[in-house]
């Protein structure tokens, strides 16, 4: 058995930013597995730009934003081993992974999970119809075009307005494919504004809202889809169904955070967010074992991805160097207008500010946030608006948190 | 006959086949796989002729999966006797080829009504005259003592011991694969468009250009055997095609319970299922409905809203939030409701091993045994090959180790310490021997079905970029040939 302070499931952009931030915490002993064959994970397909603005400063694309990362990694020395996937995860932290030097057992004092996510499937999303080539999830057809260079169809149709899929609108496009339409299920997108106008806009390319795909045809490859608008319930309006021919669909339909291995070592899942229930450190309810990026919770932009790891991989450091935080929690839940609130519970005597990172139920216009624990209200901030589609940032004054007993409740006000 | 292993690579391997056999099979599914496994004990030279780009992709490829017990078919029939017969043959063949098959039991279910309960004792009696062994009826309450998520409804309980589970593409892979290891040929893309008969001698041509001769043939082309019949003259029998739709859970909901759940049979089929697979998945379905087309395997919403309906009438608390596919499978019926295992009309040396619908994944072995009877009768000469070798290495032994175990093979054989499908955790040392054993996988879903890579719960998104690259990288072709499933359902429409 190999024993490591710290070990790093998945070398993306939250590992890497966690590994580092650990060790310049003061622990050096600190390990990434990753099951690729380089770090960076799913930025080593995004050659699109528009990362790095918030949390460096500059704008970059995927692979240099990784660069950045993989540097400094590399930098201190900190172990990497690639083409390596964890198998296991017991409650106790022994790690298992395998790799073509065999099976690795490793002892970790604590551990930090960023194994990202993977996309919703054709199956899960059970499309009637038959099953040829050419159903892609909008990922998988990203990697075929931009890490191995190949086409993957000339017709394309896109379900789901999410971020992947509105960048692979337009990276089709350039490519000199014809995507026919984009089709979202919600009465309104998922993915950035920035995205819509710069991805589809300013391609012609159609937002068909409320609108779905009833059935996929053709028996070796795609040659078509129906596509029909749903009412409030979802339901397909027969009357609306019409033919769009194309070669390909791809589907951008929701993330899933990879949580298999966290299931197994017995931690608790928040099930709206599909990522653990952790604290302000992220830390989940195994002590030493930390979740960060978007096996925690899917984000919009890789900066705020970055941003977590580094809270996880300062607060594993503490934990290996000091022990336990701390036992005084309360939890938080979202009230009205809120999908979810993380972390899922705060340490209320700690010195330090705590963000708590939401999500919105619908599209709203001007809104007040109102961060409260029973009567006593704790925070509030006011957006001129606010959509399922972007997280929100509420930070709490520690001193605040001092003293609170009752579950913290975050909810919005429509404002005139 | 040679029995030498021959080494087969790449693309082309089929087109080596020798032009003259003694026997000729059409059609690679259950049924045509374990008859010519069966004949390959005997010192003669078989040729497997299928049109598809693998084996098992009719009704095979999308079934229940179960080892029924046989209390079911009607008694006088050959389902009857052949299911009886299949179900010891089943289980022991299944060890012999290493595939995964499990005997989990079954239970039929009546829902309070009368007419319904009628049934199970109808079914019980007919079982005891098929020769079925350890049957019983139970209340609803000593089901739900067994099987506690078993829906309240459920009153009165046939209880059916020796029934069990297997995986039929698994199956029909593995008799296949030995039939080739012990000498069979199997020649793929290959359409049969003209059967002739001359001198004693049936001459077969392909769409794609093969012509084959055989001293016999058998008809084992499922959902097409009336269309081959009708090649040769023969137009005594017409299949019709029924559809089955079903969905597949993540392992997550594959313990919800550990029989398979059948409500009361009715004149359209078994009714709708609920069972464990054996590779830990929960599988519901199938509707029945009659095709519209011989090949048509779409799924419908109709369909599926059957399924997950009907399904949860039996085990309520299934969340279908977890399913990570569906899928429809064909069935091969006929007018009269029996298998057909006959002589062709008119037709000398050509034998109908036909209209296998259910039981026949179950009664595949005995229904090769018979049809080898069959054969003998029509003058075929079966002198045992003592060089006859049953087992089948098991492809999943990697799997099936201790992590200590693991690690020293790894040791020997990096490749297997390289994960590629992430979700059923498949090495690319499990997919190379896929792409190197008989018979070889070509495409992305013979790669799926021989290993599992892909069949998890994100499908394939992450592993199907790699196992394209080793589908080209080991059979030394471009990116731009590699398909789903043979033919035109290429991925990549060219180089950037």
């Amino acid at each position: 058995m190999l024993t490591h302070d710290i070990v790093v499931v998945g070398g993306g952009p939250a590992g890497m930013a966690a590994a580092v931030a650990a060790y310049d915490a003061g622990v050096k002993d600190v390990v990434i597995l990753d099951r690729d064959d380089a770090l960076g994970g799913i930025l080593r397909q995004c050659i699109h730009n528009g990362f790095g603005l918030h949390k460096l400063g500059r704008e970059l694309t995927g692979p240099e934003y990784a660069d950045v990362y993989r540097a400094e990694v590399e930098k201190r020395g900190i172990k990497t081993y690639c083409e390596t996937t964890v198998t296991g995860l017991s409650h106790d932290r022994v790690v298992t992974a395998q790799c073509r030097e065999g099976l690795l057992k490793i002892q970790a004092k604590a551990v930090i999970l960023a194994m990202g996510c993977r996309e919703r499937s054709r199956g899960a999303l059970n499309i009637p119809g038959t099953r040829p080539a050419g159903v892609y999830s909008a990922g998988t057809a990203q990697k075929l075009m931009n890490c191995d260079g190949y086409h993957v169809g000339r017709r394309v149709v896109i379900l789901g307005s999410g971020d992947i899929g509105l960048i692979m609108a337009r990276r089709m496009s350039l490519e000199g494919a014809h995507v026919e339409a984009v089709c979202e299920l919600m009465p309104y997108s998922g993915g950035l504004a920035r995205n819509i106008v710069q991805c589809l806009e300013d391609y012609g390319i159609p937002l068909y809202l409320s609108t779905t795909v009833a059935e996929i045809h053709g028996r070796k490859r795609v040659e078509g889809v129906s596509i029909a608008r749903v009412d409030e319930k979802r339901r397909i309006i027969e009357a609306t169904r019409r033919y769009i021919p194309c070669d390909t669909l791809l589907l951008s339909c929701g993330l899933i955070p990879e949580n298999e291995l966290t299931r197994n070592a017995g931690i608790s899942i928040d099930p709206i967010t599909g990522g653990a229930l952790v604290d302000e450190n992220r830390e989940t309810d195994v002590p030493g074992i930390f979740a960060c990026g978007n096996v925690l919770q899917v984000h919009d932009l890789v900066d705020y991805v970055s941003e977590e790891a580094e809270i996880a991989g300062c607060a594993a450091a503490a934990r290996v160097q000091k022990g336990d935080a701390g036992a005084a929690f309360v939890s938080t839940t979202p009230g009205n207008g809120v999908r979810y609130v993380l972390p899922q519970r705060v340490h209320t005597e700690g010195s330090e500010d705590v963000s708590l990172y939401l999500r919105v139920t619908q599209p709203f216009g001007k809104v007040r946030f109102t961060v409260s624990a029973g009567e006593t209200v704790l925070a509030t901030a006011v957006r001129l608006k606010a959509a399922p589609g972007e997280m929100e940032k509420i930070t709490v004054k520690s001193e605040k948190l001092h003293g609170v007993t009752e579950p913290i409740k975050v909810s919005l006000e429509v404002m005139a | 006959m040679s029995h030498q292993k021959q080494k087969r690579q790449g693309f082309d391997y089929c087109k080596e086949v020798k032009s003259m056999y003694d026997v000729l099979i059409v059609g690679a599914g259950v049924v045509g796989g374990m008859l010519a496994r069966q004949l390959s004990r005997y010192r003669l030279s078989v040729c497997l002729l299928e049109k598809g780009h693998d084996v098992a992709l009719g009704a095979s490829k999308a079934n229940s999966g179960i080892v029924h017990g046989g209390y079911d078919p009607e008694p006088g029939t050959l389902k009857a006797k052949l299911n009886a017969e299949g179900v010891q043959k089943m289980y022991d063949t299944a060890r012999e080829l290493n595939v995964p098959c499990i005997n989990n039991g079954s239970f039929v279910c009546a829902f309070g009504t009368k007419e319904e309960e009628e049934t199970i004792r109808a079914l019980y009696a007919r079982g005891l005259e098929n020769g079925i062994e350890g049957l019983s009826i139970i209340s609803g309450d000593e089901a739900r003592r067994r099987e506690p998520e078993l829906s309240k409804d459920v009153s009165l309980v046939l209880d059916v011991p020796n029934a069990g589970i297997v995986c039929p593409y698994e199956l029909t892979i593995a008799a296949v694969g030995n039939a080739m290891d012990n000498g069979v040929e199997l020649k793929l893309n290959c359409h049969v468009n003209s059967i002739k008969r001359e001198d004693g001698i049936f001459t077969v041509t392909s769409e794609e250009g093969d012509v084959i001769q055989g001293r016999f043939l058998v008809n084992c082309a499922g959902c097409f055997s009336h269309q081959i019949a009708r090649m040769a003259g023969d137009d005594s029998f017409t299949i019709i095609p029924r559809i089955g739709e079903y969905m597949l859970l993540d392992k997550n909901e594959g313990k919800r319970v550990s029989h398979t759940i059948f409500q009361v049979p009715t004149k359209e089929g078994k009714g709708i299922l609920v069972t464990p697979t054996v590779d830990g998945n929960l599988l519901t379905g199938p509707n029945a409905a009659i095709a519209e087309f011989l090949e048509n395997t779409k799924t419908t919403p109709e369909g599926l809203d059957i399924v997950g309906r009907l399904a949860a009438k039996s085990v309520p608390s299934i969340n279908f939030r977890q399913v990570i596919t569906s899928f429809a499978g064909i069935r091969s019926s006929e007018k009269n409701g029996d298998f057909i295992i006959r002589p062709a009309n008119s037709v000398e040396g050509m034998l109908h091993v036909a209209a296998i619908d259910s039981p026949g994944l179950t009664a595949s072995v005995a229904i090769a045994d018979y049809a080898i009877d069959r054969l003998r009768e029509m003058g075929l000469a079966t002198v045992e090959d003592p060089t006859f070798n049953g087992h089948r290495a098991d492809p999943h032994a990697f799997r099936k180790m201790s992590d200590e175990e693991k690690d020293a093979y790894i040791k020997e054989h990096p490749e297997f310490g390289r994960i590629i499908c992430r979700c059923e955790t498949v090495s690319e040392g499990e997919i190379l021997q896929a792409i190197h054993s008989n018979p070889p996988a070509r495409d992305v879903d013979g790669v799926k079905r021989r290993t599992r890579s892909g069949m998890g719960r994100c499908q394939g998104g992450f592993c199907l970029p790699y196992v394209m690259k080793l589908l080209k990288r080991e059979h030394g072709v471009a990116m731009e040939t590699i398909t789903k499933k043979g033919k035109e359902s290429k991925y990549v429409t060219g180089k950037m």
